[in-house]
């Protein structure tokens, strides 16, 4: 049975990927989760300057999910380089993950980090708390998204993955703009929200920046609908993320239009090595269904409207 | 019908029920839970509004929960400003504990500041198996030597150093282990404390072949593995749930054992090779 997969020009052994700000800190943490099942690793966003993030508590979990407002901690472009290096054997793909304040200082980011050897770029859009950066700073607009991707796309040649958040709405339209400006693929969607934890012993939020962005099992159904609507309004690939937990989640994904599905949350919930569960469990979804490779679930939703 | 809720990570707000000063920059703040943690798992203490730290268990018996905490920063200053009755918020216990070997006749113990803490736990746990236990504990002077009452009050073999000769041998613990490696046979030997403190003992006990467990102490953020901040170069194991108490083989593998930490954002610190 073969579940490997094409994201355009990307060829993954599998189709679950490590999804960005989650370990990816190292080149050491990429070759841990490579060892674990990953298909294909996204490195925690870099910046232009170092960032030490907010303060702690910067994630909490709960029924739902998890709640998390880190905040870009980064050790900055320059810095970054020497540590991502040699990335042609840690066990698969590296994406590289870029943030800015503005589309000048993405196409920077581009310029000075990508010339070393990821396999592609996934540029993120859509941080719900961190201030300059994401929704706070107004990049969810299809106006936003197009001009970014224009900055980028003049800079690399690899492929290049917008990843937009599920606030930004509708949804499709911001795809659209990025697939209008030359993305080769979309991510969808970061973490919803932002939401709040309250501590009710004192009354206060538990995070220190009082919200952040929720992910896991709770965005998963809103993660659902936005790629199902992504793919009604553009062709390129799409990356689902947002709770994908086991093997039926990222089945689920695939048939609503996603190629591949990233997954971090679910590291607590099931593991370091929830990859290499996830894809089991696909293959005993495929044998049971009769199905021989991804293709022929891929898309399924749409294809049974006509 | 009730129907479970999934376990989920949050910290448990405690009133402070006791502060006992251990010397001029050290105090244990005590809780009156018991987690039931092993020596060398650790906590995570929330002040609201001000950070969030993880701490190593010192005491964690007869209903009590303490923890020995120096004033180094922002956030113990903070603490230290807090009295008898006051709400902290602590999660855990997280990560790997030092675990006695069936079998173990005499084992060696070698702390450094507060490191000495969850071996102080191990040392009883071995002493009511039947365990010959030398433990070395070390520091720069007299005042700065951590637990000696508690120390004392046990069946061990106490050997002291300070790097002034204020208390015990003048001259580094990691020298009195090396002789002690030297002149007695061990089973197992742990380690906690200053990083190259930790590598000089990991070495001496590798070169003796003698298995080492050793505590490797980095950022962390979340506690159960999700950040990243803790991972070592080498493997990428995260010491916050693969760590921190981990072989001294397996140290001597992981290239930054000894040489660096990651701060907050992921920049590299070097240890300062005295």
């Amino acid at each position: 049975m073969d579940i490997s997969t094409r994201i355009g020009s990307l060829k993954l052994e599998n189709p679950t990927i490590l999804a960005s700000g989650i370990l990816g800190v190292s080149r050491a943490s990429l070759m841990h989760v490579f060892s674990n099942g990953a298909g294909a690793c996204v490195i925690k966003s870099i910046s232009l300057k170092e960032r030490v993030g907010h303060h702690a508590p910067n994630m909490i979990t709960y029924e739902g999910g998890m709640l998390n407002a880190v905040g870009y901690s980064n050790p900055g472009v320059d810095e970054a380089r020497e540590e991502f290096k040699e990335l042609n054997n840690v066990g698969g793909p590296v994406l590289a993950s870029i943030i800015g304040q503005n589309a000048e200082e993405f196409g920077q980011m581009a310029e000075k980090l990508l010339p070393g050897e990821f396999s592609a770029v996934e540029a993120v859009l859509s941080c719900p708390h961190t201030p300059g950066y994401g929704t706070m700073a107004g990049q969810g607009t299809p106006k936003s998204t197009e001009e970014i991707t224009k900055a980028i796309r003049s800079k690399t040649q690899l492929p290049l993955f917008i990843k937009i958040s599920p606030d930004s709405q509708p949804i499709g339209e911001v795809a659209k703009a990025a697939e209008a400006a030359g993305a080769d693929g979309i991510v969808a969607v970061n973490t919803m929200g932002p939401g709040m934890i309250v501590d009710i012993q004192t009354g206060q939020p538990i995070l220190h920046f009082k919200v952040g962005g929720v992910s896991g099992v709770a965005l998963r159904p809103i993660a659902v609908r936005c790629i199902y609507d992504i793919r009604k309004a553009v062709k390129i690939p799409i990356i689902g993320v947002g709770g994908v937990t086991t093997g039926r989640d990222a089945v689920e994904m695939m048939m609503v239009g996603a190629t591949a599905v990233e997954i971090g949350t679910a590291i607590y919930s099931r593991g370091i090595d929830v990859f290499a569960k996830v894809s089991d469990e696909i293959r005993a979804f495929m044998q049971e269904k009769g199905y021989k490779k991804l293709e022929d679930f891929v898309s399924l939703t749409h294809k049974l409207e006509g | 019908m009730e129907r479970p809720l999934h376990p989920f990570e949050q910290p448990r707000m405690l009133p402070i029920a006791d502060i006992v000063q251990e010397t001029e920059n050290v105090r244990t703040f005590f809780f009156a839970v018991e987690l039931h943690s092993k020596p060398g798992q650790f906590v995570i203490m929330w002040i609201p509004r001000v950070d969030e730290k993880p701490f190593s268990i010192a005491y964690d018996e007869d209903g009590k929960l303490g923890l020995s905490i120096a004033k180094v920063g922002r956030f113990t200053e903070k603490l230290f400003e807090y009295k008898k009755g006051d709400l902290v918020g602590i999660r855990g216990p997280y990560g790997s504990p030092f675990t006695l070997q069936e079998g173990s006749k005499r084992i060696l113990l070698v702390g450094g500041g507060y490191g000495v803490a969850p071996l102080a736990t191990l040392a009883s746990q071995a002493l009511a198996r039947g365990i010959t236990v030398d433990f070395c504990n070390g520091a720069r002077t007299k005042t700065q030597l951590l637990f000696m009452k508690r120390l004392k009050a046990m069946k061990i073999h106490l050997h002291i150093a300070t790097d002034d000769g204020s208390e015990g041998r003048k001259g580094f613990v990691t020298d009195v282990a090396a002789e002690l490696l030297a002149k007695n046979s061990y089973d197992v030997v742990y380690t906690c404390g200053p990083e190259l403190m930790e590598q000089k003992v990991v070495n001496a006990a590798s070169e003796k072949n003698v298995p080492c467990q050793v505590s490797i102490e980095r950022y962390m953020k979340c506690g159960f593995g999700i950040c990243g901040a803790c991972c070592l170069d080498g493997s990428g194991k995260r010491m916050c749930l693969e760590g921190p108490v981990v072989s001294g083989e397996f140290a001597r593998t992981q290239s930054e054992f000894g040489k660096f930490h990651r701060i907050a954002s992921g920049h590299k610190i070097f240890f300062d090779a005295r």
